[in-house]
């Protein structure tokens, strides 16, 4: 058979395919049967939180920081709950990494503050003695793309069923609506409330007034995402 | 028809050796100035405040990966397929001259995808997943450029002459079938410009942007089901096709065993695929695929040493030639290093293994054994074998070779001793609890002590890459020396006094 198949290149190649495809067949497709449904208490990603989470691919902060956590206890004790899958179910693309050359931020958002984050990312290791994280000062400066994210939310709203402007259950029996807005200038404006709760617990001056202006700097809209991760 | 040897047309094989040497450089300094961020973080800002966007270590990674990758292994893995294809199959890409167009829009079009791939990286446009952090226009141009190879590949076997497919075309088919289902499937993604926002405005935001089609879990599975796979069928495939001909060529033995190299292609084909899931242990993947994932990693091993074992012993009766030529001895290194690579992945797959090892430099430095052992090694190996035979020149410097090969086999033992001692170091540190029940360390402390581990590893990486630009320094006095036939002949007759 395999001395037939060497000297007819187009059965080969059918034979290796069907060899290959198998694996991905049995493990990929059950799956995805059952689809992400997210658990009680995951809401989805709001205008200024999905800029930001653009923020952090863009920097591609997983590079050395992971999204999950896994079910030892070392790992609960420094981070938080173990991960549930339910959690991921608005996650596109997931952002578990690879690598922790930092910890783990699946749960930042439980136990730091925007005021911590801004010092960080300005002189990380002014917060963290001997810290080899890099600064991150063109946060400060650069201004956020509001509109891809709001972009990112209809495609995801209209494909993937995910309940904007509908009531999601939360862990304490409230509900909560995560609102995205009917048009461009909504969505800006729906951002740019966000921005002025974050902006209220920071202290860089230039930030402060950009967001008075009516702009955000990457850095609010990146805090306004760690602050969502609990 | 006259009856003359066949003359091989090496045109596009030259182009794509020209780019292995070339973003081979580029992806491995990219390579070392990371090494050295971390050892050093003060280097992220070495072109100042202004430009620290572009040099900072995260900017950076992707545009590292992805050089090596796409840039220096595709690049390798096409330069010795418009070499060994024509050869192998007894036809001169010269007697097509749709072929020879085909192979020629190939490679422009890979360097303008390369091209735009850069920039876009360095733009910080990625969609973060790993190695396949290109967004959608990009993506569109990996697959015209791949189908371009697969037109060249089954174009140059359906004018063959020699009717039986060597061990090598097995191979080069498989890289080609594996990487185009791997990377349509990992890529499905909704480009956001196409959404209306209930205003009625289209066209929103940025309009390369896109949204996965697949969501948390389910991404993970497809991305590491492709992201393993991208390693079988980039690193490992079209690697044993190289050293399946180029070994046998270069030390004139025959290959050891069919039947071997027979159950090591089918058996690397079927279980390849299952092991992708190791890279999500004890994540939120369904139990039973971890579990899958695990035994079928270590069952990889057969198929793996298979191949390598049939190597070494291709090499029965005549390993003087290890000592005497360097040339072998890369090989005989890169298939030793394959068969390493092969046992340390299977054991960090192992679930209880894998706790610790996950996450931490253990996994960076068994990736690095891999490539810079086996695949680094084997590129440039058959580039050595085939130099001469394309540029039709002698090789520059044997003794080059010699010493690029030390320095660059001390360069290998450096980085993955580091990152051995670094990555086991650190996962028992995270897991480490004192007699109260309290973590033992808080995080810094289990980076700060991997620095002394972070400054070996960055001069290891250093060594191999001037051992890289020993050999593009090679290739090039090779490629630029006078012909041979232009040459006074060593044996000639003296004229007549």
């Amino acid at each position: 058979m395999f001395h037939w198949l060497e000297k007819h290149p187009f059965f080969f190649a059918v034979g290796v395919f069907l060899v290959i495809a198998f694996a991905g067949l049995i493990e990929i497709l059950p799956n995805f049967a059952q689809a992400s449904r997210p658990v009680i208490g995951t809401a989805p990603y709001s205008t200024l939180e999905l800029t930001g989470r653009h923020i952090y691919i863009k920097n591609s902060c997983n590079a050395c920081h992971s999204q999950l956590v896994r079910p030892f206890k070392s790992e609960t004790d420094r981070y938080g709950h173990y991960s549930l899958s339910g959690e991921y179910a608005y996650d596109r693309p997931f952002l578990w990494g690879s690598k922790r050359t930092g910890p783990d931020l699946m749960r930042v958002g439980n136990y730091r503050t925007t005021d911590w984050h801004e010092n960080h990312m300005k002189e990380p290791s002014a917060v963290v003695p001997s810290s080899i994280m890099p600064a991150y000062r063109w946060l400060f400066t650069n201004k956020s793309d509001i509109e891809t994210a709001y972009a990112e939310q209809l495609t995801v709203a209209k494909n993937f069923g995910v309940p904007y402007n509908k009531p999601v259950s939360m862990k304490d029996g409230s509900s909560k609506t995560v609102k995205m807005g009917a048009s461009v200038a909504e969505a800006k404006s729906i951002a740019l409330e966000e921005a002025k709760v974050i902006a209220a617990d920071m202290r860089d001056q230039d930030v402060k007034d950009a967001v008075a202006n009516g702009q955000i700097p990457e850095i609010v809209a990146l805090i306004a995402y760690l602050n969502s991760l609990k | 028809m006259v009856n003359r040897p066949l003359e091989y047309d090496y045109t596009v094989a030259k182009m794509f050796m020209l780019t292995t040497v070339v973003l081979g450089i580029v992806g491995m300094l990219i390579g070392v100035i990371l090494a050295f961020e971390l050892a050093f973080p003060g280097i992220n800002l070495i072109l100042g405040d202004k430009l620290a966007e572009y040099t900072n270590f995260s900017r950076l990674r992707p545009l590292h990966t992805d050089a090596v990758i796409f840039g220096f292994t595709l690049s390798g893995v096409f330069a010795t397929w418009y070499y060994v294809g024509q050869r192998v199959l007894k036809v001169s890409m010269a007697e097509s001259k749709l072929l020879m167009s085909v192979g020629k829009l190939h490679f422009w079009l890979y360097i303008v995808v390369v091209a735009a791939a850069v920039f876009s990286l360095f733009a910080g446009v990625t969609t973060s997943k790993e190695y396949a952090e290109f967004e959608w226009p990009i993506d569109i141009g990996v697959v015209v450029v791949w189908v371009l190879f697969g037109v060249s590949m089954f174009g140059l076997i359906g004018i063959r002459r020699e009717k039986s497919l060597y061990i090598s075309v097995w191979y080069y088919i498989a890289t080609f079938l594996g990487i185009a289902m791997l990377y349509l499937f990992n890529n499905m993604e909704i480009p956001t410009m196409l959404a209306t926002s209930p205003a009625g405005e289209t066209g929103i935001g940025s309009w390369y942007h896109s949204v996965s089609m697949y969501s948390g879990t389910n991404d993970a599975l497809v991305q590491w089901w492709y992201g393993h796979n991208a390693v079988a069928f980039g690193f490992t495939v079209p690697i044993v096709a190289m050293i399946y001909y180029f070994l046998p060529k270069e030390s004139g033995q025959a290959i050891y065993s069919y039947k071997l190299s027979l159950l090591s292609f089918w058996g690397l084909m079927f279980v390849y695929l299952w092991a992708g899931g190791h890279h999500l242990l004890y994540s939120t993947v369904p139990d039973w695929m971890q579990t899958m994932a695990s035994v079928f990693s270590v069952i990889l091993i057969l198929p793996s040493w298979g191949s390598a074992i049939n190597m070494l012993l291709t090499m029965k009766g005549q390993w003087q030639q290890v000592a005497a030529s360097p040339l072998i001895k890369f090989m005989v290194l890169a298939s030793t290093f394959y068969m390493f690579s092969t046992l340390e992945g299977p054991i960090q797959a192992i679930k209880s293994v894998n706790a610790i090892a996950h996450f931490t430099d253990w996994i960076v430095g068994h990736v690095h054994d891999g490539v810079l052992g086996w695949v680094g090694f084997m590129i440039m190996s058959a580039l050595f074998h085939m130099a001469p035979r394309v540029f039709k020149r002698e090789l520059y410097s044997k003794s080059l070779m010699a010493t690029q090969f030390w320095i660059q086999t001390l360069g290998v033992i450096l980085y993955f001793t580091s990152m051995w001692i670094s990555g086991i170091t650190q996962g028992m540190m995270w897991r480490a609890h004192d007699e109260f029940g309290n973590l033992a360390y808080s995080f810094i402390d289990t980076v700060t002590v991997l620095h002394p581990y972070y400054v070996i590893r960055g001069v290891g990486g250093l060594l191999y890459l001037i051992g890289f630009l020993m050999f593009a320094y090679n290739i090039y006095k090779t490629m630029s020396s006078r012909p041979v036939e232009e040459r006074e002949l060593q044996n000639a007759t003296p004229m007549g006094a």
